[in-house]
């Protein structure tokens, strides 16, 4: 169970080799000792992400999950469910891929598609079923804000991020009354492995800011989160920036 | 008849959806028995803080109107567990008797109350609910109705007083009530300017009281740290009401006429405003003042004149934390005390009351001791705070009252609660499978 102060006393993450993800096991393991399942394809970096989290102190299980797989994921996730309530659900799996191969390789557009989206639907609907009959549980989805305003530069990113975007903010409505809360989190440009080598945006972000804001969104059951927030101000501005003006804008 | 519905404690933190149902006595075995995998827990007028009377995913058995029949001649009443104390004294006052421990609002239900072996101001001279319950009906989980009591399956009747209703539903209990002349309280009020002298007049005097319990301010740091208004009351006799025609004998306590309005600036509760209460409330109270004639409901229920109080902490909600030390250890109360005050946290009319023994529930919270409960609107900076404070709690061999609970580590239930294992081996041999469960069963996997 989720206590009165949003410490959750079991955490499955989707996607568990993402630095985001544990940064916020790192985060959790301050104030409570939630149970740990990791959602990843074997490997060494899955061995190394359960030796981190063991490092924590918190007892961990790896599980195999590819995002690609959705037809594994009704079984896996209920399998999961079976052995005890998952209190908060991290999806934090995601592709970022090269912005240019994205659009014109066809295998590169369709496998960002398909894991950022596809992935991300998949196992949205089945969180939500084992949750609504759990009667309570988190899902806390890592969005970003290249999907609230597509730009020319990672559209094809861009325009995965602002599905699953899309679908998580409507399922959140359409579970509320089951008390199941959704969050999603749009961060920034976050310095991780995934954007290493790449140059900061303004207003970037660490991980731990975002898991930062990931624990405050459970503990306070907010739906959706800026990191940091003052980028909800500048993506409203952008939002309504006129077309031909906001092609010229060095985004 | 079920509905599906979000549930909350008192506190209005970590709402869970349950589905809930109300139906006729008769057709609660079908319910229990049919519950599924998540299983049934009773709830009464939702007046826990936490977590105890939901059920996430499962069923929540709601109370029903009550029913009561008094035996003036033993001085007892046979009354439904889903009747109200505020029914029951409006009923009971009339006719010259009163509940014999009543928590600090009437809004609870029977079943509740030995559910959680309520204690009220009296403790320290007539212990919890418990030691009042003569027998109880309790519906088990196979669907059938026994009655337990201190002479009937005594280990099944003191696992369920305090037992948080995991040992089933009570469907009704018989009660030893106090013969009471009036509805009125005559109350002495005294202030007392730090905690040695709190501690050192009740320690010396409450006995002489039926009924004490201070207020003490819990944001008062250095040499005023722990300074309280003590009041300590006896019920009116017609003759303490003699030539005072303003003060009616058949005074009954009413339902509030005022509510807390449902849209309220968010941080009502802060710092500078639990400041400025304090010291008004404070500085309010007599020096020492005797013989002044309250009605009951103004003694005992003071927030019960405001419906939907809790609403003044807003969105976030809040929590009560109450804990209990042993007697002898008033060191441990001043350590955590001066932690609170330190600490700075807002808390509105913190109260402190003398213990007298426990009972012998494997799961009763009272003992011997000092007992602090105070509000806090809930902040990411309580996690460690409070966990802090249990573990000082644990050290001095005291605990924390699970009624109130909605955020403790389990890990230390066991050392709070010794005799933890008595009250599973009880759960295992009546409810094997497991029928009955709460959030706060599963959250300290009790």
């Amino acid at each position: 169970m989720i206590n009165s102060l949003g410490q959750p006393q079991s955490v499955l993450v989707l996607g568990g080799t993402s630095d985001i993800g544990m940064a916020t096991l790192r985060a959790w393991s301050r104030t409570c000792r939630p149970y740990v399942v990791l959602a990843a394809r074997p490997g060494p970096r899955r061995d190394h992400a359960l030796a981190e989290v063991r490092g924590l102190g918190l007892e961990v299980e790896a599980v195999d999950f590819d995002a690609e797989d959705t037809d594994a994921h009704p079984d896996l996730i209920r399998s999961v469910a079976g052995q005890r309530d998952i209190d908060v659900a991290l999806v934090a799996f995601g592709l970022l891929g090269d912005e240019e191969r994205a659009w014109q390789d066809h295998a590169a557009a369709v496998e960002l598609a398909r894991v950022n989206y596809v992935g991300a639907v998949s196992v949205g609907v089945v969180l939500a079923e084992v949750m609504q009959q759990q009667g309570h549980g988190s899902i806390v989805v890592l969005s970003s804000v290249a999907g609230e305003r597509v730009r020319r530069s990672n559209f094809v990113y861009g325009s995965t991020k602002a599905g699953m975007d899309g679908f998580y903010l409507g399922l959140g409505e359409a579970v509320r009354d089951a008390g199941v809360h959704v969050a999603v989190v749009r961060p920034g440009f976050v310095r991780t492995r995934m954007t290493e080598g790449r140059e900061a945006a303004p207003l970037a972000v660490d991980a731990d800011d975002v898991a930062a804001a990931i624990v405050r969104a459970v503990a306070e059951r907010r739906e959706l989160v800026w990191v940091p927030g003052p980028l909800r101000a500048v993506m409203s501005g952008l939002r309504h920036v006129p077309r031909p003006l906001f092609r010229r804008l060095p985004l | 008849m079920s509905e599906r519905r979000l549930l909350t404690g008192w506190g209005g933190t970590a709402p869970t959806a349950a589905s809930t149902v109300s139906v006729a006595a008769a057709d609660l075995p079908r319910v229990v028995t049919g519950s599924g995998g998540r299983g049934v827990i009773a709830r009464g007028l939702g007046r826990s803080y936490g977590d105890a009377a939901q059920n996430a995913g499962g069923t929540v058995v709601l109370p029903l109107p009550g029913w009561y029949e008094l035996d003036a001649g033993r001085g007892t009443v046979r009354v439904s567990a889903g009747t109200s104390f505020h029914d029951l004294m409006r009923e009971l006052i009339p006719r010259g008797f009163f509940v014999p421990v009543t928590p600090g609002t009437r809004y609870v239900t029977v079943g509740g109350a030995i559910a959680a072996d309520v204690h009220g101001k009296n403790h320290h001279r007539v212990g919890a609910l418990g030691g009042q319950v003569v027998e109880l009906e309790l519906l088990g989980a196979d669907g059938t109705v026994r009655t337990v009591g201190p002479g009937r399956d005594l280990d099944l009747f003191w696992a369920t007083v305090g037992g948080m209703g995991l040992t089933g539903v009570i469907t009704s209990a018989v009660l030893r009530l106090l013969p009471v002349e009036t509805g009125q309280m005559v109350v002495d009020t005294e202030r007392l300017d730090d905690l040695d002298a709190v501690l050192t007049r009740m320690a010396e005097s409450d006995d002489a009281f039926t009924y004490s319990v201070a207020w003490i301010d819990t944001l008062a740091r250095g040499r005023s740290m722990g300074r309280s208004v003590l009041t300590r009351g006896e019920h009116a006799r017609r003759e303490d009401l003699a030539g005072s025609p303003r003060h009616r004998a058949d005074v009954v306590p009413h339902d509030a006429r005022v509510a807390m309005p449902s849209l309220l600036p968010p941080h009502l509760i802060s710092r500078p405003t639990t400041l400025a209460f304090n010291e008004m409330w404070f500085r309010k109270a007599p020096r020492r003042r005797e013989g002044q004639v309250q009605t009951v409901a103004a003694f005992f229920h003071p927030l019960d004149g405001v419906r939907h109080w809790n609403r003044v902490y807003g969105r976030g909600g809040f929590l009560q934390y109450q804990f209990v030390v042993p007697e002898n250890e008033d060191e441990a109360l001043r350590r955590i005390l001066g932690r609170i005050s330190r600490a700075g946290y807002p808390s509105f009319l913190a109260v402190l009351k003398r213990f007298g023994p426990g009972d012998p529930g494997p799961l009763s919270f009272p003992m011997a001791g000092w007992t602090l409960a105070i509000d806090l609107p809930t902040s990411p900076t309580l996690r460690g705070f409070l966990a802090d404070l249990d573990g000082l709690v644990v050290a001095s061999g005291g605990r924390v009252y699970l009624a109130k609970d909605s955020r403790m580590e389990p890990g230390l239930l066991a050392e709070m609660y010794p005799r933890l294992d008595e009250f599973r081996a009880v759960r295992a041999r009546v409810d094997p499978g497991g029928v009955f469960q709460s959030d706060l069963s599963r959250r300290l996997h009790l």
